[in-house]
Order: C-alpha cells, then structure tokens, then sequence
C-alpha cells in the first residue's frame, strides 16, 4: 500500500511522543481501541485553567502507520485551541489532511474518539460536581 | 548489499537463471506443441516435457505417468479435491482437511459444501500440529477424502504427513497433501509418505509462475480424478489444454536443482534462520516464535513482536521485504487465520512478522534485516501505550478496552 508523504512523515517523526501526568487535574486522558482489534490510541491534553486553552498534547499508538500519524497529527491540532474548539476536529478533516485511503478511515474515527475521550475526561475531572474521581 | 532485500520467500521466489535458460528455447526456436504427434516441432516439444515429467517424479518418489501439469497449486488442489468428491462420490461424501490450510484447499472445501459434501476442519495444536487422535475420530465410513498441507505457508510447520498417510491407507481413505511450500525444500517421498495426491507449484522453488503439477497415484490404489475442465482430453484426460512447455521445462529444472542442492541449501537456510532468531531474541525481550521450531521448514521464522503493530513494523522496515499476519495488511482486514487456529490471541496475531529465507539471501542481508528489526521495534515501543502500560506493571488482558 502507497501512503502519502504525510503520513510517511508523521510516522518517521511522530510529534508529542509520550505521556502526561494523569493525576493533574488540568490532563486528561482518553484510551480507544482495544489490541485484538490493532490499535489503541492514548491521547491527553493539558489545559490551562483559566483561559480553557490546550497548552500541551501528546500520544502513544499501538497501530498502523495510518493510525500513528492521525494520533500525531491531533496533538498537533489541539495544542492551542480551546476545549471547545477541539471538539470540532472532526476525523473527514484527518482524512483529507493524511490522504487516508478508504481501508484506514477507521484510523481518523479513532483518533477523534481519542480527542472526545480526552476532552470528557478532562471535563470529569476539571467540574466539582462528581466527588468520586476515578484513577 | 543490495535494497531492498526480499526475505519473503514463501510468497514466491525469483527465478534461479539456471531454470530461466532451460526455459528460454522453448518459447522461440522450440516452440512447437507437445500434442503434435507427427512433426519435429511437436516431438522436441514432447521431450522437454517428458524430461521434465521425469525431473519432478524423482524428487518426489514418483513414476513420471503419474505426474500431471497444471496451472499452479490452486488448479492441483481444486482438481484433487473436486475431482475426488466428484469421481468417488458413490462411496462417499465426507472429507477431513484442517483449519491452518490454504484458501485453494479450504475454499475449494467450501464450494464442495453447499454441493452436499460433508467437511470436517481439524482444529490444530498450539505448536501448529495436527492432532493425530483427534483424526482418528474424524473418519466416518462416508470418509473418502483427507487433505492436509505437508508445510504450512506462514508459520512452516511440517505436519506429521507419513503418519497421517498410514491412517488413510489402513481406511482406505484417499490422502492428498497440498505441498508447495515443502516439496524442494525438505525430502518429499509419495510412497514412503503413503501420500495418493500431491500438489506442487513452480514458483515456491525457483521456478516460473503459471506452472504447477498435480501427483496422481497409479498403484495400490490407482487414483481416479473427474477432470475439470472439458478440452482436448491431455494430461491422461485429468487436465485438458495445450501444455505450457517453458513452463513445464523451467518446473523441471526447479525439481532438479532443488533435489541437488537440497542438503547443502538446507544447511545454509538453517543457519540463516537460527542466527536471525538468536539477534532478535536477544536483543529483544516479549517475542514470541509462532509454530514448533522443531518441525519446521529451515527457511520460516514467524515471531510475535508483542506491543507493536505488525503493519507499523512493516512500514519502519520498509527496505526489507517481508508479511505479517496483521489485519491491516490483509484484503480482509483479519488478522492470520492461520495464528488464530494456533490459540494465538488477535492482539499476537496482529504483531506477527512472517520472514521467508530463501536461496539468495545473504548473510550480510540477515545481518542488516535483524538489526533494523530491533531499531525499529524498539522506535515504536516508545510509541506504543501497550508497551508502557506492560512496563508499569499493568495486565492488559484485564482492561477494559473500549473495542470499535
């Protein structure tokens, strides 16, 4: 299979490698996908209380190179947009921008799953109304 | 050294140039058709088939009468298969096959099935072998067929083939085996090995594509097959259609060279294979070797790289030619059928890397393949959540995943 040039370079230099503290109550993390299906994706993001601003993004990838450079890519994206405006990426944008084929759309799915899951967890943790806060 | 190298070598192999100049003079100045009979085009055309004929019956233990030529392995296993079921379907309908077989066999298998035959799919072992016991059991009285692979063609383990032959033949079961990827690599012999039909195919050993042949016993028992295809009755009536003479001359030659040189290569594959597993393995912890080593073609390595997706891998090392039994690098988008039937979870199966080591492989070459191996699993260990949660002490069999 050709990749585009953009996902060949997202996968030989993926942006935002590694992870972020999950305790801090200003990251959250989301985890989608599952190993028997081929990918897994963890993506979190740091946000600035005050102005609701994500100052910091980063990911790890179990997956195809498709699904590397989508997850590389959205950290890419989320660093200094609001919670809000992050919540707009939507994966036809991921699509266009890696020039994924048909076959890896799937990868854009996940990785605006892993945007909403890092975004609701940050949102649990970040409103004081839920006491129970889970590892 | 020269990239990229091909260590894929159980796809299909380059032509070895000694085949290629058997074949070339029969597509210009040797052109003529095997089936004329009364001028000197055809009969030069004849005895390079007969020749060839000859080659193949030897390296496999058989009498030249008794090889047919065929397409390739799909067209021997459907024609043995098919043409069994059809021709004995009076004594019965059931036959025995096994889940790790190819798709010509298994989906050959499927069409006989909704004609009304009955197919049983043996399960496998672990370690990729075929439960003898577990065959026993399957014979019925209405059994009249078994097919079982003498090699497979992703993990390269070799099926205890005269054993299972010994049980046909005190059934009276006819046995076929699908051995393209064993026949020229390890010693095949059709009596010894009690084996009725034998598949074989040109381009596993050197040889052109587009060629195969087809092993039919003629003694105890003599094997009857219901051909095919209609046509001008060739190939003592089982497969009509002009033969494909460069073909078959270059299928001969494969057969001879490979029967030659087998000691020799398989001490050479052997310890290519061994030295490429040793580097990987120690440089790198969590691998997981896919199939018995202990029966298993020399030239196969089939190794689970746990936490790293086997087609990000194939990406990293893309100046090395090699498979995985990763769903994202089939046209099903499952992942290897073939490590599922082993027990081998999907999480495995999709970190799967398949190496096939053939004749032209160099140590240079594995020397340069291992270590980009462990560079870039490495690479994309650091990239991989599993990796990190497996280092920090975390079961991932117990997480909840959110599965899409």
């Amino acid at each position: 299979m050709a990749y585009s040039n953009k996902v060949i370079d997202h996968y030989e230099h993926p942006r935002n490698v590694g992870s972020l503290d999950k305790s801090d109550p200003n990251v959250g993390t989301g985890m989608v996908g599952a190993p028997e299906c081929g990918d897994v994706m963890k993506l979190q993001i740091k946000v600035d209380p005050a102005t609701r601003i994500i100052e910091d993004a980063k990911f790890k990838t179990f997956g195809c190179g498709s699904a590397i450079a989508s997850s590389s890519l959205a950290t890419e994206w989320l660093k200094g947009k609001t919670v809000d405006q992050a919540l707009e990426i939507k994966n036809t944008d991921i699509v266009t921008e890696l020039a994924l084929p048909p076959v890896k759309i799937h990868c854009s799915v996940l990785a605006e799953d892993a945007i909403k899951a890092a975004i609701t967890d940050y949102k649990k943790k970040a409103t004081p109304v839920e006491t129970t806060v889970s590892a | 050294m020269k990239l990229p190298i091909y260590l894929d070598n159980h796809a299909t192999t380059p032509v070895d140039p000694r085949v290629l100049d058997a074949m070339l003079p029969y597509f210009k100045d040797n052109f003529g058709n095997a089936a004329s009979r009364n001028h000197a085009f055809g009969w030069v055309a004849e005895e390079a088939v007969e020749k060839a004929r000859k080659q193949i019956a030897e390296l496999i233990g058989a009498t030249s009468k008794e090889i047919i030529f065929t397409s390739g392995a799909t067209e021997s296993n459907n024609l043995a298969i098919k043409g069994v079921a059809q021709m004995y379907a009076e004594r019965g309908n059931h036959i025995i096959t096994a889940a790790t077989e190819h798709k010509a066999v298994l989906d050959t298998c499927k069409h006989l099935e909704k004609e009304g035959v009955r197919v049983t799919y043996l399960p496998l072992k672990g370690d990729g072998l075929i439960d003898l016991d577990m065959l026993k059991e399957s014979f019925t009285d209405k059994t009249i067929l078994v097919s079982i692979m003498y090699a497979n063609n992703e993990i390269g383990v070799i099926q205890p083939i005269r054993e299972i032959g010994k049980l046909c033949k005190e059934r009276g079961v006819l046995f076929h085996t699908d051995a393209v990827q064993a026949v020229g690599k390890v010693p095949v012999n059709v009596i010894q090995d009690n084996v009725d039909l034998l598949s074989l195919s040109g381009h596993k050993i050197y040889g052109p594509k587009g060629v195969g042949a087809i092993y039919v016993r003629r003694r105890s028992p003599r094997v009857q097959l219901t051909s095919q295809m209609d046509g001008g009755g060739h190939e003592r009536g089982m497969r009509s259609g002009t033969l494909n003479v460069p073909g078959i001359a270059g299928l001969g030659e494969a057969c001879a060279i490979a029967g030659k040189e087998m000691a020799e290569e398989t001490a050479r594959l052997t310890y290519l294979r061994d030295k490429l597993k040793a580097k990987l393995e120690s440089s790198l912890e969590e691998t997981y070797i896919n199939g018995t080593m202990e029966h298993r073609l020399p030239g196969n390595l089939n190794i689970s790289f746990a936490y790293v997706e086997g087609e990000s891998l194939l990406m990293g090392i893309n100046d090395v030619a090699v498979s995985s039994g990763s769903a994202c690098t089939s046209a099903t988008l499952e992942p290897s059928y073939v490590l599922k039937a082993l027990g081998l979870g999907d999480d495995l199966a999709h970190t799967s890397i398949r190496f096939g080591i053939g004749r032209f492989n160099t140590e240079e070459e594995i020397d340069y393949t291992a270590d980009k191996i462990i560079s870039v699993v490495n690479k994309l260990r650091e990239l991989s959540p599993l990796w990190e949660m497996f280092k920090e002490g975390i079961d991932l069999s117990k997480v909840q995943w959110t599965a899409h």
